[in-house]
């Protein structure tokens, strides 16, 4: 069977241990996870976790399955039409060019973050293809560091 | 005491004194345990009350599988209780043993006080971390304020859905703190719903591809066991006439008896329950697993089968092998739905050609062995028993051959009667399950089927049956070799016994006499009989020790990855 990426969608309490338990069952039963995010739903006692994995059909299954069985676990989507994206802040040396380095954030939904007496920070905020474009096309201008934020989903 | 304003009572207490309260609350009349000083606060409050019974055992592994085989004979949730440290990683493979086989279990550990947490204080050890994949839930109680409704959850969790163990870890501050107590009456949890009903339509569905196979195979797991379903699964077979396979878990169910039982199915399986297996048309699975023992070679495994697969754990299905009729619910809830629906349908006839040629195949290649006069075979020491005490007993069993031996030859007519690691394959499992066993169900003999291997992992437990009067027997088939791994040598490391000759062994009498036991020597028939029978009689905690024949191999077998219609069926050991 195909490998196939996944974005799943997770709703969990919010207690102690939650996240371990999240990615400890990834790590026992030998899932990949590509990126995870988590963040706390606003007014609730509940967090969502976004994990972006890759594996075939029946496993795809098996994890949203087993996932689903962790008690503190309130919700499992895992769905083809997710809307994602993924933010990344991007550090360039001063010398290169400050509106060449605005158009580019700005053509990924971004801009200057942030501007220092070294360094110019780019943000931007876009779907996961688009942010594998703008890393290629950042390279040329020497970017010291790179942090990316993992993907964010919510369900059409 | 005082009282709250809707009349319930409200008691001021330690923590230590609310975990007594919640044992007692849910019921529970012996459980078993090690103390040491995380947990002290808590053994000095059971000192002081007499509602239930603590049996200390000499190992806290053997005190977490005898609340284990309490669980299994009784059906109810077993209770174990251990130290921090140490006392807790000794637990694990007893956790484990029941996570595995879905036993419910509430494992209670102490923990160091909660400023000490994560300085690496004595005897501490992170338990919720180690504990997290082999539990179905666990708990770090963090105030005296959540200690009641974790431990009615986790008492809840324990025995609801698919059951399995929860360890409550809680920290010696927490045990010694004095608070309120409300043992709450109901649990909140919206994230844990289990589905006991079953999807109605594919209920119907399912019925529907009964009416039309012609081969249909009734493959029963431990689940039905777990659900109480085995009046409704004899219903579901003797309505339909479909033959019947069982698992390893599942021994007992359908009855020793039953005429439509063709026997266990798996590596060990019989020749006509395997075959039956590879060339069904519809599988009817309730409550098994497809577990790698049971299917062999997957790609091979019922090839010609569609598959309805009843399950109370979603993630057991389509697990392994593709379901076309998937239904998540409890066995005994989904099989009271299905009966209805089939009998005024089914054709008992229509199965008939498919049966004649299953009992073809069980003429073709019955499960037998040779016997022999001048040295005891394994398997007549089993059947024996099983003439001997049939239904009065309880049968537990460690992990070996000689396990096999007692799924294929001893005569299970009820379930709840045979207790084995079947997952994990613990060896040391046998005896201190025994001990629960009978802790549950005192007025059945208690019998541990185990090898000169096995038995010696937990053979500390003599002190403890002999100091609470726990009279259960060891029937030790001793063939002087670690003999599973022995058979694998011999058929697959062409006869080289790598530190599987057990030859060196402890006088079993002496030792079973050591801690006030009593133990026998049996080299004949009639040893044996004279033995059993006496041993029966007795109030002591035996040994048994029978010498079997050496190199006897468990058969049919399939070897590990190969195709489940390949087997060898014949020694050549023997031959």
């Amino acid at each position: 069977m195909e490998a196939i990426r996944r974005v799943i969608s997770v709703v969990v309490l919010n207690e102690a241990q939650v996240l371990a338990r999240v990615s400890g069952l990834f790590a026992a039963r030998g899932y990949n996870i590509e990126s995870l995010t988590v963040a706390p739903i606003p007014d609730t006692d509940m967090s969502h976790i976004t994990i972006a994995t890759k594996g075939n059909k029946r496993v795809i299954e098996q994890i949203t399955k087993q996932l689903h069985k962790l008690i503190p676990i309130f919700k499992v989507t895992e769905h083809e039409e997710m809307v994602e994206k993924e933010m990344v802040l991007i550090k360039f040396p001063i010398e290169e060019s400050l509106s060449d380095i605005q158009a580019l954030c700005q053509a990924y939904n971004g801009g200057i973050a942030n501007v220092g007496e070294k360094m110019v920070i780019g943000m931007v905020a876009d779907e996961p293809v688009r942010i594998k474009h703008f890393m290629e096309a950042a390279r040329r201008y020497h970017p010291i560091e790179i942090v990316r934020g993992g993907v964010v989903a919510i369900e059409r | 005491m005082f009282f709250l304003r809707n009349g319930a009572s409200v008691m001021k207490m330690s923590g230590g004194q609310m975990i007594c309260e919640a044992i007692s609350a849910e019921g529970v009349k012996t459980i078993f345990g090690y103390p040491g000083g995380a947990i002290m606060n808590v053994y000095d409050e059971m000192y002081k009350q007499d509602k239930f019974e603590h049996i200390l055992t000499r190992h806290e592994q053997a005190a977490v599988h005898a609340a284990d085989g309490y669980a299994r004979a009784s059906g109810k949730v077993g209770v174990a209780m251990v130290t921090s440290g140490p006392g807790f990683t000794n637990a694990v493979t007893g956790i484990a043993t029941a996570y595995t086989d879905s036993i419910p279990l509430v494992v209670i550990s102490g923990q160091v006080p909660l400023a000490l947490i994560g300085t690496d204080g004595f005897q501490e050890i992170d338990a919720v971390g180690i504990s997290r994949s082999c539990t179905k839930h666990n708990f770090l109680v963090r105030s005296l304020e959540e200690l009641p409704r974790v431990l009615k959850e986790a008492f809840y969790i324990a025995r609801s859905g698919r059951p399995g163990p929860v360890l409550v870890d809680v920290p010696k501050d927490i045990t010694g703190e004095i608070g309120e107590f409300v043992y709450p009456k109901e649990v909140h949890l919206p994230t844990y719903k289990p589905n006991y009903k079953g999807n109605d339509r594919q209920i119907k569905k399912a019925v529907q591809a009964i009416l039309e196979a012609k081969k249909p195979l009734l493959y029963i797991g431990g689940g039905a066991v777990l659900s109480g379903a085995t009046d409704i699964i004899r219903e579901l077979a003797s309505v339909t006439q479909m033959p019947v396979v069982e698992t390893l878990m599942a021994r007992g169910v359908m009855g020793a008896k039953n005429p439509l039982l063709l026997g266990m199915l798996g590596m060990h399986g019989n020749y006509s329950s395997n075959m039956a297996m590879s060339e069904t048309d519809l599988i009817i699975s309730l409550g098994a697993r497809f577990d790698d023992r049971v299917t062999g070679k997957l790609s091979e495994f019922a090839k010609y089968a569609d598959i309805i697969h009843v399950d109370i754990d979603p993630a057991n299905i389509a697990k392994l092998v593709d379901v076309d009729y998937p239904i998540v619910g409890d066995i005994k809830t989904v099989v009271e739905k299905m009966i209805p629906l089939l009998k005024d349908d089914v054709k008992t006839e229509r199965y008939k050609v498919w049966r004649d040629i299953l009992a073809r195949y069980d003429e073709l290649h019955p499960l037998l062995y040779n016997d022999n006069d001048e040295v005891i075979k394994p398997q007549w020491a089993i059947e024996r028993l099983g003439e001997l005490v049939g239904e009065q007993a309880i049968i537990t069993s460690d992990v070996g051959q000689h396990q096999m031996w007692a799924a294929q030859f001893y005569p299970f007519d009820r379930p709840n009667q045979w207790i084995n690691s079947g997952g994990l394959g613990t060896m040391g499992f046998g005896f201190p399950a025994a001990l629960g066993a009978k802790k549950a169900i005192p007025e059945k003999t208690v019998i541990n089927i185990t090898g000169d291997g096995s038995i010696l992992m937990n053979v500390q437990e003599l002190v403890t049956a002999s100091e609470n009067n726990i009279p259960v027997i060891n029937v030790v088939l001793n063939n002087h070799f670690l003999g599973m791994v022995r058979q694998w040598q011999t058929f697959f490391y062409e006869k080289r016994y790598s530190e599987t000759d057990l030859s060196y062994q402890p006088n079993w009498k002496m030792l079973a006499e050591a801690c006030a036991g009593i133990g026998y020597d049996v080299t004949s028939k009639e040893e044996f009989d004279a033995a059993i029978k006496d041993a029966i009689k007795q109030d002591k905690v035996a040994f048994v020790n029978v010498i079997v024949a050496r190199l006897e191999n468990v058969l049919p077998m399939v070897p590990s990855g190969g195709a489940l219609y390949n087997m060898l069926l014949e020694s050549k050991e023997e031959k």
